[in-house]
């Protein structure tokens, strides 16, 4: 078995995580993917790109974290008539939908039994393939809806509740087909792809320094973390560094983005067990927070704080006073709500049991980053690899054993701690200098990384370069592919009322899976 | 003198259909207050009313005349029901027809009529929250009964104006058992009212919905008479809770003039207001019980209300008539 992945023809990928390439062939790109799983890679992300103008091939790659560095293995498809590769759900069952959305978009199969469409919900026809280089983006088709097969269960009194996509709630699309008896689920299946804006065709028509823009807004929760890895790949293709005091700057901007979500969830949390008192207090608190983003960020969920060589404003007078006023209240605030979620029976009767992932499901089904750490895996970008900052930082990894709701509030809870913990750090040695140097142009057909850890977990960001300072194909991944399986297992043996409190509890990106 | 009976019961009517919206405008201000938020306004209700008084019907395409009927049937329940129930005066024509088991009759008759029309869409919210009603309702009505039962033992009699004026006849009566008989009434007002811990009457997640699920279908004047229904369910258990435990105010039988009208008008809004202000603070305290503990929830409430039958016989406390 090869441990070390034929080492010698891996060739470096500029990231801001040691990143390395590796060309396989269709037999190696299965056998490395099994020898992958054997040494217990973590996989990130599966992907394609039209190259049949270039060198007459569809590629397909995939990429994993290695204890040391980043994997991306690289699949030249020769036929371009009917291009397949072998498909890697059976190793890594998260690969699946993925594998699906690459089909609706280039038309690459992955020789999967599963073969239904994700991402097309009949808005384009089924034989036009919309990342191909000859089709427009601009050209628009009638709405065809086809039928989409959900997984039958049968037996006496098993009867199938569909809920979404429209929901009742001003909430994301999605559609989730229970099969129940009685209030029992037997069976959860999740349809997406409602949300898909054809992200990556549009990022094929901005330049280098405009796409942060367009992966701040994938996902507006993850507005930071997206940006910073769209960023941190492109300044590593052109080798442009990062002044200090923007480094900085941007670590004190994605830990606001992970207490803002923390708080506006942990009172979400609440109010769908009933406990509408938690909301409007964490509420509270996101609010302020939100609202010192704006006099200090200059805007509430930091969008288009990050650009490609730096952060776009600096602190105004006093605000680091500010923060640090505004961090004392929270933290002594979200300590007395801790204390109140832990001491109402009512609310850990609801929060104990219920939605368990256990840790031999979540490391099978490759969960990641928050949900991870809820079911005991101990993984954090932030600790693992870190990069600037976080090397000299030092962040306390959180994590919870027992994988149900109340795990993943623990670990909500004392993530919040730790980043407030953190800003302080940050604040209070922030570097003097300059916030930003100007990013050169990088050539055409350069391929960079970007792994950052935002507050879901890993977001990740592959940019490839075209010539003249253009966006030739840029793949955006958040972790909500990953997790978005493990809530139909987490679901298994409760009931009914209790999957928003557990869909919640794992708050997963509509958005950012559908692209 | 038939007159002004006819009169006083047509006025009690008007004042529970015209003042229960208002009660629950009020339980939403107190709700909001503890939980600091600023309130919506206590015409809150009203306004809404008035707004889907003005749309215009949308109806599922399988609708049957049962899902059309419900809305008026469920509506005219509950007004029959503030007919019997002596929440200004014992002095009701109506009264004399209908006891307070024939008014759990009235409930029940209601939440057959709202399940099925409920279920008559065929979407699978509907049929869910039917499902989940005819739970908690087929648990609740012993346990209400029960608490009735508990009553009648105190006053010897069915109806409820009698024990209104069996109170009166001796104010300085407190039973132990009726204590243990309020506090299964709360229980019970709370999980039929679909107020939490049983449901969350602000909801928005139709998973989790018992009586929200049931109105989904519904809409304009439909729905507006459906929540007005709510309303009046709501302001009707409050006021059964007041005859059973405080029956203070009420105009009793053979008492007249306009003067103890007024006071017992009074006397009901300060209850109300003290009623709402105290389901607010359970609301704001507690949060929802996982559905499957709801059966748990109504069989302490009967068997709180079995234990003051017990205790009121072990006591051997006598009968007053």
């Amino acid at each position: 078995m090869e441990t070390d992945f034929a080492k010698d023809q891996q060739l470096p990928i500029p990231s801001n995580i040691q990143s390395y390439l590796l060309r396989v062939d269709r037999e190696g790109w299965l056998r490395t993917a099994q020898a992958l799983h054997n040494a217990d890679a973590k996989f990130l992300t599966l992907w394609g790109a039209d190259d049949r103008d270039r060198d007459a091939y569809f590629r397909v790659y995939a990429a994993w974290l290695l204890p040391q560095s980043i994997l991306v293995l690289e699949h030249s498809i020769e036929d371009v008539r009917n291009p397949s590769y072998p498909g890697l759900s059976t190793i890594f069952p998260a690969a699946l939908r993925m594998e699906r959305a690459a089909y609706d978009l280039l038309g690459i199969s992955a020789e999967e039994a599963d073969a239904r469409a994700w991402l097309r919900h009949g808005g384009w026809p089924g034989n036009l393939f919309p990342l191909r280089r000859e089709v427009s983006a601009s050209q628009s088709y009638p709405l065809d809806p086809e039928p989409y097969p959900f997984v039958m269960v049968e037996g006496d009194g098993v009867h199938e509740i569909a809920v979404g996509p429209v929901h009742a709630g001003m909430i994301e699309p999605g559609h989730f087909r229970f099969s129940v008896v009685g209030e029992k689920v037997l069976r959860l299946e999740e349809r997406l792809g409602y949300t898909h804006k054809g992200v990556a065709k549009r990022f094929e028509s901005l330049s280098q320094q405009e796409g942060h823009r367009l992966a701040a807004r994938l996902s507006g929760d993850s507005a930071v973390a997206f940006s910073w890895a769209y960023c941190a790949a492109l300044e590593s293709i052109t080798y442009t560094s990062c002044p200090p005091r923007a480094v900085a700057l941007r670590a004190l901007a994605l830990e606001h983005e992970r207490i803002a979500n923390h708080l506006g969830d942990l009172g979400a949390l609440g109010n769908d067990a009933g406990f509408a008192f938690g909301l409007t207090q964490f509420s509270r608190f996101k609010e302020n927070l939100l609202r010192a983003n704006t006099l200090t960020f200059g805007a509430r969920y930091l969008m288009d704080y990050i650009v490609p060589g730096g952060v776009a404003g600096d602190l105004p007078e006093g605000g680091g006073d500010l923060l640090l006023t505004q961090y004392e209240t929270l933290e002594e605030g979200v300590a007395t709500l801790r204390s109140i979620y832990a001491e109402h029976a009512g609310l850990q009767d609801r929060f104990r049991e219920t939605g368990r992932l256990e840790h031999r499901l979540a490391r099978q089904f490759g969960a990641l980053g928050l949900a991870a750490r809820a079911s005991g895996i101990a993984c954090d970008l932030r600790v693992d690899h870190p990069w600037s900052p976080y090397d000299g930082l030092v962040p306390n990894l959180v994590t919870q054993p027992h994988g149900d709701v109340a795990a993943r509030v623990h670990v909500r809870f004392d993530e919040v701690m730790e980043s407030l913990r953190l800003c302080r750090i940050l604040l209070e040695g922030l570097p003097a200098g300059p916030l930003q140097n100007t990013p050169t142009v990088a050539s055409g057909g350069c391929l960079g990384i970007g792994l950052i850890e935002g507050w879901r977990g890993p977001v990740m960001v592959v940019l490839e370069t075209a010539a003249g300072g253009g966006i030739r194909r840029c793949h955006a991944h958040d972790p909500s592919w990953q997790n978005w399986p493990l809530l139909e297992f987490a679901i298994l043996g409760d009931i009914v009322p209790d999957f928003p409190l557990i869909n919640k509890s794992f708050n997963l990106s509509y958005s950012g899976q559908d692209g | 003198m038939r007159e002004i009976t006819l009169a006083r019961q047509l006025g009690e009517v008007a004042l529970a259909i015209a003042i229960a919206p208002l009660f629950t405008g009020w339980i939403a201000q107190c709700r909001a207050w503890m939980q600091n938020r600023s309130a919506p306004p206590l015409l809150q209700p009203y306004r809404m009313l008035r707004k889907l008084f003005q749309k215009d019907v949308a109806l599922a395409t399988e609708a049957s005349p049962l899902f059309r009927a419900t809305p008026y049937v469920l509506f005219g329940t509950m007004v029959l029901a503030a007919a019997i129930i002596p929440s200004l005066a014992t002095d009701l024509p109506f009264a004399q027809a209908a006891d307070a088991i024939a008014l759990i009759g009235l409930f029940a008759t209601a939440r057959v009529f709202q399940s099925l029309a409920a279920m008559d869409i065929g979407t699978a919210f509907g049929t869910m929250g039917a499902r989940r009603e005819m739970m908690v309702g087929f648990l609740a009505e012993p346990a209400l009964l029960m608490v009735m039962f508990n009553a009648f033992l105190l006053y010897g009699s069915t109806a409820l104006p009698s024990l209104v004026d069996g109170y009166a006849a001796h104010p300085a009566l407190i039973d132990p058992s009726v204590i243990f008989a309020a506090i299964a009434f709360l229980m019970v007002l709370l999980a039929e009212n679909a107020r939490i811990p049983i449901d969350n009457p602000a909801t928005h997640l139709e998973l989790t919905m018992i009586h929200e699920a049931m109105l989904l279908e519904y809409s304009a004047r439909h729905l507006a008479l459906m929540e007005w229904a709510s309303s009046l369910k709501l302001f009707n258990y409050a006021c059964v809770g007041f005859a059973l435990f405080f029956p203070w105010g009420i105009a009793t039988h053979g008492v007249d003039g306009t003067g103890t009208l007024l006071l017992a008008i009074v006397a009901l809004l300060g209850k109300l207001a003290v009623a709402g202000a105290v389901l607010a603070l359970i609301e704001s305290i507690s949060a929802k019980l996982r559905l499957f503990r709801a059966p748990e929830y109504l069989a302490i409430a009967f068997l709180l209300a079995v234990l003051g039958l017990l205790v009121h016989l072990l006591l051997g406390a006598n009968t007053h008539a």
